[in-house]
């Protein structure tokens, strides 16, 4: 077989900060390969965190993402935010945005401050970017108005009764009640993508409407769980609430969620309308440099297979659960060119004894260093290559989960390295 | 209140004294602080021992051992997985150990039969192929839980009561006696009085301090121990290493998983005990030589627990029964109605009760007889949701279409937790944690990260829960399963670990509920 065409730009890994990369690279023209599957994305609920908690060990939420950025920029050496400034931040989000917007997801206009959420734990999330069809519930929850909560039997991993008690000091005007709905379905368990499924069609919606409507009452709002249809979440939420009358608002639940297929599904259609070539479900064993180009050889390429070649590489795998790094009993690695990883001396000291350690881990913060261009940087600083770049939650420095920072890291990262392997790589020139 | 006899500790040993006493009559209070088994009874390897591991050493512990093990195998089979045991020896060990080994055993009248290296193979492929000697004994694995929860319902049934999260705190003397024993509700801080006739202090490794309450002395060692659990059976028998007792030389079968241990570290300190990094480092390493699966596998948790010891030349100050456990009258300190049993093992905890009831009936004069050595333990409802695979069967079995799964790793559905709610009364503390413990629940490879939303959404559709109940449950059963997760994050379960941090605090903020909630 005979080799395939060099490409310019080859982005390992389809989640957010992958599939943000390839956006961003198929934009400029770059001629962009992208291979993995979707991996965490999957498992994100909707919402886009920019930056919501710092210093984590204060517990300290703000309400302006762009101050908390440039706070830890400032704090912490090496974050990946000290990397880029708000303006960079801000033109990442809109072109996401825009993008995701385009292909169907529609996440409403870009704002100046963080959003609180209600979540499926009965907890409240402050984020940056809501869905637009979890918009109606900030402002309910804003304005604590009189808010009905549905739930659905047999859909396990939530109830409306539990959000309702959870929240009842802070929102004392939440109901909650447990329809009986399974359009179709037999007896048990509900599954979120069924319901989603079923409430495409306007008579399951109509069936919905008819449960809820006579346990209204003064409500001016309605809460369901993140169920309202695998695609055009925000057009089956407008349905619902003309035929209730009120706003009705979803609430994100836990993985696999329905969120989480929609992004992938528009994070995949903004990627293929930029004409980035996707190899899913396809790992990349190893990446090799060549004299002025990468070669990225596939699992389960056929014998005499020739690899895939790019001129420039970013690496987007992840870290544990995308097994972009690895690690055994001794040290965690950088799974695909053993990249130095900064990480803790020893084993006993990655993780704390209390989880919920005010501090958070070590081990989240371990991963790999970059420079001001994200390039991967050995420990004396130094580049590793010209046109190899690394993004998202791999990066060191950072701790997603506790800090709130997950999507913003990786589409700000994103672009960051896209722009600097144009710049390497001649303006985009084919 | 007032009752006969108070017993302070509801392990193996509490339970089972318990038991005994109701069987003769004697009424009876078990006061617990945590709740049955969250002592040494809840983190111990569930090796209902043959006595070969002591023949060399104990030959008197390993008499008792092969005499209560055959025991409790006829009495207690519900409880008991009769999966026979080897004693492997691999290419290194010590050879004048392996050519004593069987006579030994005999002189201790266990049976051990050596077994052709090829044939032990083939029966257990994952053994070495560093193997050079195996013997067969009648080793098997016991489920501590079942065996406490059962023996603590049918003393309940005859009268006897438990008072779970309920703390000794003074015992106050009058004359010498113990008149009242003072107890503090742990969860409401309540106080409560007891006025017994006597009191049993069966409080394990805690046995030291709960004399002490009464100026009485019972002089003790602490051995921690430390055991790692692999997500895949490695073997159907028990494993040991044919080799003097040392570190990492028991791998024993429990259900769906294996428990690789344990370490042996004197400790001063009962209440930070934690499984750490270098211990299941060892483990792992040590007991790769029987198994080198092990060293590749997927550890899902570790956990560590204390033995309770008692100091050699204590025995003959105080009436010592055997050198495996002691049994303390400590009319001896000037205490007369105080009795402490503590020291020996899982496997002797029915003996152990029937000396101690013998002694508390001579002093009540009460003529009833043991009838534990004769009498089956029955099996309860609210214990046998314990075994592995017991849920699964039942929910395959009754399927109920609204029985939908909470746990999928262990296949625990919503009907078994409402079953074991029911039969606690659904008092409203803790519920997780008394769920966990009567069940299956968060103990399969997510430990927890799926199952606790679950469980907790279900908990407030059933009412039991209220307020920010749920979400201070979670944050508290997390909590708990972290302490056994720490030491075994790398690998799979490290990525494991990540979705949960996502979830629990990527997407549910319980983190900073946690901080508001105050530390542990
Ligand atoms: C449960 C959950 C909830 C979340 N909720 C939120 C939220 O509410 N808000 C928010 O902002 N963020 C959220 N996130 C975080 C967000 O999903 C991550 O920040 C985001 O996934 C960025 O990660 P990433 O793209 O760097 O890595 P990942 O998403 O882990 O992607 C790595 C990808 O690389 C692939 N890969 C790895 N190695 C190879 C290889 N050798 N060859 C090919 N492909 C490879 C993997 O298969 C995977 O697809 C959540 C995440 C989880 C798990
Ligand atoms: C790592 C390890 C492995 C082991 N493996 C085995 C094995 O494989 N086979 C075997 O036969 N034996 C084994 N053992 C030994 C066995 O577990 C113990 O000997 C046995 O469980 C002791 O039971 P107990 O009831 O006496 O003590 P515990 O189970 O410790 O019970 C004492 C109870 O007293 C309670 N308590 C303490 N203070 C108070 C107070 N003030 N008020 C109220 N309650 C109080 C505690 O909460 C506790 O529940 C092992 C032990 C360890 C540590």
């Amino acid at each position: 077989m005979t080799g395939e065409r060099l490409a310019d730009l080859a982005v390992v890994g389809a989640g957010f900060a992958g599939m943000s990369a390839a956006i961003f690279a198929g934009a400029r023209g770059l001629s962009t390969i992208q291979v993995g599957n979707a991996g965490a994305l999957l498992f994100s609920s909707g919402p886009l965190d920019l930056m919501g908690v710092h210093p984590v060990e204060e517990g300290r939420v703000w309400t302006d993402p762009f101050a908390a950025a440039a706070a830890v920029a400032r704090d912490i050496p090496g974050h990946p935010y000290s990397r880029v400034d708000a303006a960079a931040i801000r033109a990442a989000f809109a072109e996401i945005v825009a993008a995701l917007g385009e292909a169907g997801l529609d996440y409403g206009p870009l704002g100046d401050t963080n959003r609180e959420l209600v979540t499926g734990a009965g907890t409240i999330k402050t984020t940056y970017c809501v869905p637009r069809s979890m918009l109606a519930g900030v402002a309910a929850l804003a304005d604590r108005v009189p808010c009905l909560l549905v739930g659905f039997q047999g859909l396990r991993e939530y109830s409306a009764a539990g959000i309702a008690e959870a929240l009842r000091e802070r929102w004392p005007g939440l109901r909650a009640i447990q329809v009986d709905f399974r359009a179709g379905v037999a007896a048990g368990e509900a599954h979120a993508a069924h319901l989603a499924r079923a409430l495409e069609l306007a008579e399951n919606r109509a069936a919905l409407c008819e449960r809820i409507r006579p346990q209204l009452a003064d409500a001016q709002a309605v809460g369901l769980p993140a169920v309202l249809g695998l695609r055009r979440s925000d057009a089956i939420a407008g349905d619902l609430s003309n035929q209730l009358g009120v706003p009705v608002f979803e609430i994100p639940t836990i993985p696999t969620s329905v969120p989480g297929l929609r992004l992938k599904d528009a994070f995949e259609r903004a990627a293929a309308r930029r004409g980035v070539r996707r190899i899913v479900q396809r790992r990349v064993l190893a990446i090799v440099p060549e004299a002025d180009a990468f070669a990225l050889y596939l699992e389960d390429a056929p014998p005499g297979t020739a690899p895939l070649r790019a001129r420039a590489v970013v690496i987007a795998t992840g870290r544990f659960m995308g097994r972009g790094l690895v690690a055994d009993r001794r040290r965690i690695r950088e799974a695909l060119l053993d990249l130095p990883v900064v990480q803790p001396s020893s084993r006993s000291r990655w993780h704390e004894a209390d989880f919920f350690d005010p501090r958070g881990h070590e081990a989240n913060r371990a991963g790999v260093t970059v420079d001001e261009t994200f390039r991967p940087c050995d420990e004396a600083g130094q580049r590793v290559h010209p046109r190899l770049f690394a993004i998202g939650t791999l990066l060191a420095h950072h701790d997603w989960a506790r800090t709130k920072c997950g999507a913003g890291v990786a589409i700000v990262s994103a672009r960051a390295a896209v722009l600097a392997a144009l710049h390497e790589l001649g303006g985009g020139a084919r | 209140m007032e009752t006969q006899v108070l017993i302070i500790g509801g392990g193996a040993t509490g339970t089972a004294v318990a038991r005994d006493l109701a069987l003769r009559g004697i009424a009876c209070v078990l006061v617990e602080r945590h709740d049955l088994n969250a002592g040494a009874s809840g983190r111990n390897h569930g090796l209902l021992h043959s006595g070969a591991r002591y023949a060399a050493k104990d030959r008197e512990a390993a008499s008792e051992c092969r005499e209560e093990g055959a025991l409790l195998k006829r009495l207690a089979p519900h409880c008991i997985q009769d999966t026979g045991g080897y004693f492997v020896a691999v290419a290194g060990d010590d050879e004048n150990y392996i050519a004593a080994f069987p006579e030994l055993c005999a002189r201790a009248g266990i049976e051990a039969r050596a077994v052709p290296v090829a044939e032990a193979r083939e029966r257990e492929p994952a053994l070495s192929e560093r193997t050079i000697a195996v013997y067969e004994v009648p080793d098997a694995s016991i489920d501590p839980f079942m065996l406490s929860l059962d023996a603590m319902a049918q003393a309940e049934q005859r009268g006897a009561r438990l008072l779970r999260r309920t703390e000794v705190v003074a015992l106050e003397r009058e004359q010498g006696r113990v008149r009242v024993a003072r107890l503090r509700d742990t969860v409401s801080g309540e106080e409560l009085r007891i006025e017994p006739e006597l009191v049993v202090n069966a409080a394990g490794a805690w046995a030291r301090g709960v004399a002490a309450l009464a100026g009485a002395e019972v002089p003790m060692v602490f051995s921690k121990g430390t055991l790692v659990i692999t997500q895949a059976r490695l073997a159907h028998r028990v494993v040991n290493r044919l080799r003097p007792p040392s570190d990492a030389d028991i791998v024993m079968p429990g259900g769906t998983v294996s428990i690789a241990g344990t370490t042996s570290l004197t400790v001063d300190d009962l209440e930070s005990i934690e499984p750490t990094a270098a211990e299941v480092d060892l483990i792992v390493e040590e007991a790769a030589a029987m198994l080198p699966v092990l060293d590749g596998a997927r550890c899902i948790r570790a956990y560590a627990g204390v033995r309770p010891l008692v100091s050699a030349g204590a025995a003959g100050d105080g009436r010592a029964v055997s050198r495996g456990f002691a049994l303390f009258d400590h009319a001896r300190h000037d205490v007369p109605n105080l009795i402490t049993i503590t020291g020996g093992k899982l496997t002797t905890c029915r003996l152990m009760a029937e000396r101690t009831a013998d002694l508390v009936a001579e002093r009540l004069g009460v003529r009833a007889p043991c009838r534990t050595r004769e009498e089956p333990l029955p099996a309860t409802a609210g214990a046998r949701w314990t075994k592995p695979g017991l849920a699964p069967q039942t929910w395959m079995r009754e399927h109920a279409p609204e029985d939908t799964l909470i746990c999928e790793c262990e296949m625990v559905s919503r009907a078994t937790l409402d079953a074991i709610a029911a039969e606690l009364g659904g008092a409203g503390r803790m519920v997780l944690a008394d769920l966990a413990l009567r069940s299956r629940l968060g103990k399969g490879a997510c430990q927890g990260t799926f199952c606790t939303v679950r469980a907790v959404a279900h908990l407030y559709e059933r009412g039991v829960l209220a307020g920010e109940e749920g979400i201070r449950e979670s944050v508290e059963f997390f909590r708990e399963r972290w302490r056994g997760l720490r030491p075994v994050l790398w690998g799979d379960q490290l990525a494991q670990v990540e979705l949960a941090e996502a979830i629990h605090c990527g997407l549910q903020g319980e983190e900073l509920h946690a901080r508001r909630g105050g530390a542990r």
